[in-house]
């Protein structure tokens, strides 16, 4: 602190610098930081300390260690033998699948329903508006409860099924089973197909949106997309000699009982814990969007929808092209941190059997005594997936906030 | 915040570090707070299990009340902190709980990696399988394809993976946080076995609907010797652990219960004598009073006492004395002797 008290030689007719606001606020800030990193250097050094004063393992030798334990679903390899960092990995694609497919469905939800709240139809806004305060009011761990555990009563048993779309998908207790595609050899050629279809849509409309700005013809972009993106890979399907089949689930009806029902690992299972977790999720999640998007439709002026209907829009086109998009620059930010919501939500996962991250992390904190080293997983994964979830949407924000010209 | 603050704000950062590097054993905190903080289970029948009241009864919360006794005179000089099977080593590493008596089951990763020592064994037990009956099997052998119900974090759910991939039998885990959430699963239909130590099976079977529909299969698939946890590099804390449960199996031993031993003080049996404090001062060399197996015994009474009232024949759970049974009725129970 001394040293600030010094006077600088090269402007002496100023006053001090300890009087000078610039300086002070730079000496603070030094300050604060210095505070900081003691604070974390005394943290971490004592937490060592203490680890190894009571004989806890540290360090992250751990992770390749065999982890022994099953896990009822995994996007990645696994088996009993791989090792625990395979096993939080495996956690970790468990959460950001529920993520996903979370935030895929209540977007949808809670769009529909935050519209159907401004619907000049009475029951449908009454019916919008009692969801909203239904889902919104009861705590998310009930929820997942409820789907999980009144639910699943109320569907089948293990040796009994419903099924459903032609006999392909069937629920039971033990999930929802469906066809399982298995891929040839050649099967790779349908997977470029989609690719080109994909970027031939991009291509058409940009191309469509540029002569409709420039002689107000409009072409059909949607159907043109339509038939590239799935009109595309199916011609390849064919041309490619069919190189896919689907594995049906095998129900068995005979036998010992133990043995009757679904066959272990034969066609596509969504098990029962990601059902009741996803729904619970997204209809929880969707009752906030819902009110988001209502909001966000009703900071637009009214003297726009007037607009609209005095050019001759219809009401579709008006909601499409003149209401939504300008009711996105309201409706991103808060939908952001919705999204946020729900991704760490999913930890709550954990409650009914789930194997994300924290279920899976858990069990091999255990297993191992590492409650640091996990933790420390946890956090990062937890604040990672939240960082890119929030760049993304900022970006997305960017694109569709108000171009001046 | 003004420069005269901050030094006391890294000054008092530094203190709280230094106060949690440095602590008193865990003998004189108990002493001096008055009560011992137990770590119990979050509600098993016969081992850790609260009533309507918020008491708690058991074997595992018997062990904690001997101790309260042999420290305090007192055996309801405990209070109890219910801890899930993920929770209840982080518990007792931080200092949450003083001792941990929550059916765990003695591994060495456990007893060398944790930074914990096992102080004995309390209850000899092995994991086994339930299923409905109505399944017809027999044998855990027949559990091919099954899918099974178990606690996370648990040496269970190693020992079932173990067990399915040594007999090359496929299996599907689904795997609960809590007891009360794999009891409802497996109620629901959800799993077709119910895998955890085998006193656990016949403790949760009382809470499904239907007990009667259910079956404990022969097979006992492990070792699971439970016993009472206490932190590491605390010698005279972990003797006072030690030493109570085997002055609980000495008790039963030499024929002293709670409700004899005020007159077997008067035993012409030496071992009494010495056990009882009547000779010797065995109490002082563990930090205690020497009456202090005098008062576990009268207090909350010796290892048979507490097995019949908490998970003997005469109880719900119905579990006969087996293994559990002393060394000179042929089971494993075997303490060394007080002298």
């Amino acid at each position: 602190m001394s040293v600030m008290e010094q006077d600088s030689a090269g402007a002496p007719a100023r006053a001090s610098l300890v009087n000078d606001p610039k300086y002070r606020g730079y000496f603070y800030q030094l300050l604060l930081v210095v505070l900081l990193v003691t604070l974390g250097y005394v943290i971490v050094t004592n937490t060592i300390a203490n680890l190894e004063r009571q004989n806890i393992a540290s360090g992250w030798g751990f992770l390749e260690n065999t982890a022994g334990f099953g896990i009822i679903q995994s996007l990645a390899p696994y088996s009993e033998t791989s090792s625990y960092g395979q096993a939080i990995f495996v956690g970790f694609l468990n959460t950001v699948l529920v993520a996903v497919v979370g935030i895929f469905f209540a977007t949808i939800i809670g769009f529909i329903v935050g519209i159907a709240r401004l619907s000049n139809n009475w029951v449908i806004s009454r019916i919008a508006y009692c969801y909203v305060e239904l889902i919104r009011n009861v705590p998310l761990l009930l929820q997942i409860f409820f789907w999980y555990f009144a639910v699943l009563r109320a569907v089948p048993q293990k040796r009994e099924k419903w099924s459903f779309f032609f006999d392909t998908f069937h629920l039971n207790i033990a999930g929802l089973r469906g066809p399982k595609p298995i891929w040839e050899p050649g099967a790779e050629f349908i997977g470029y197909a989609l690719i080109i279809g994909i970027v031939a849509t991009i291509a058409v409309s940009r191309w469509a949106r540029k002569k409709q700005d420039a002689t107000g013809e409009q072409f059909p972009v949607f159907w043109t997309g339509l038939g590239l993106i799935v009109g595309l890979p199916i011609i390849t399907y064919f041309v490619t000699g069919m190189p896919m089949t689907l594995e049906h689930p095998n129900f068995v009806e005979e036998g010992p009982i133990l043995r009757r029902g679904f066959e272990l690992g034969v066609g596509f299972n969504l098990i029962p814990e990601f059902l009741a977790l996803t729904a619970a999720l997204a209809i929880y999640t969707a009752a906030f969007i819902a009110e988001i998007v209502r909001a966000g439709i009703q900071a637009v002026s009214h003297g726009q929808t007037e607009a609209a209907n005095a050019l001759g829009l219809r009401q579709g086109p008006t909601l499409r092209l003149v209401i939504i998009p300008q009711a996105m620059r309201v409706i991103i930010p808060p939908l952001t941190s919705q999204y946020l919501n729900l991704t760490k939500n999913s930890s709550l996962a954990v409650a009914i059997a789930f194997p994300d991250l924290v279920s899976v992390g858990g069990t091999v904190l255990n297993q191992t005594g590492q409650a640091i080293e996990i933790i420390g997983i946890w956090m990062a994964v937890y604040l990672s997936l939240s960082l890119i979830t929030s760049a993304f949407m900022n970006w997305y924000n960017q694109r569709m906030a108000l171009v001046e010209r | 915040m003004s420069k005269k603050i901050l030094p006391l704000v890294l000054g008092a950062a530094m203190g709280v570090a230094a106060t949690t590097a440095a602590g008193a054993t865990t003998l004189e905190d108990v002493k001096a707070k008055g009560f011992i903080q137990c770590g119990v289970s979050q509600g098993l029948p016969g081992f850790s299990n609260p009533d309507a009241q918020g008491n708690w009864t058991g074997l595992d919360v018997d062990l904690c009340r001997a101790m309260a006794a042999a420290v305090f005179g007192d055996a309801s000089a405990v209070k109890f902190t219910p801890l899930s099977a993920k929770e209840r080593f982080t518990a007792l590493q931080s200092g949450e709980v003083d001792v941990l008596s929550r059916n765990t089951t003695w591994t060495m990763s456990r007893d060398t990696q944790l930074g914990l020592n096992f102080a004995g064994v309390n209850y000899y037990d092995g994991q086994g399988f339930m299923v409905r009956k109505d399944l017809g099997v027999t044998s855990a052998l027949e559990l091919s394809g099954a899918s099974v119900c178990t606690n996370t974090g648990t040496t269970t759910e190693l020992n079932v993976a173990d067990y399915f991939r040594a007999n090359n039998m496929p299996y599907e885990i689904v795997a609960f946080e809590k007891a009360d959430e794999v009891v409802a699963a497996y109620d629901a239909g959800r799993c077709d076995v119910y895998t955890t130590d085998a006193s656990g099976l016949y403790a949760q079977r009382l809470k499904l609907t239907n007990p009667g529909d259910h079956m404990v299969l022969p097979e006992i698939i492990s070792k699971e010797p439970l016993g009472p946890v206490v932190r590491q590099g605390d010698d005279e804390w972990f003797n006072v652990a030690k030493w109570t449960l085997n002055a609980m199996i000495n008790a039963e031993e030499l024929g002293v219960t709670s409700e004899n031993v005020d007159n077997m003080k008067s035993s012409d049996n030496p071992s009494v004598k010495r056990m009882l404090g009547v000779e010797g001062a065995f109490g002082e060399g563990i930090g205690l009073s020497n009456d202090w197996a005098y008062n576990i015994i009268k207090n909350v009474g010796n290892y048979e006492e507490t097995f019949n009232a908490n998970v003997g024949p005469d109880t719900p759970l119905g579990i006969s004395r087996g293994v559990n049974a002393l060394w000179s009725n042929g089971g494993f129970l075997y303490a060394p002797p007080i002298r």
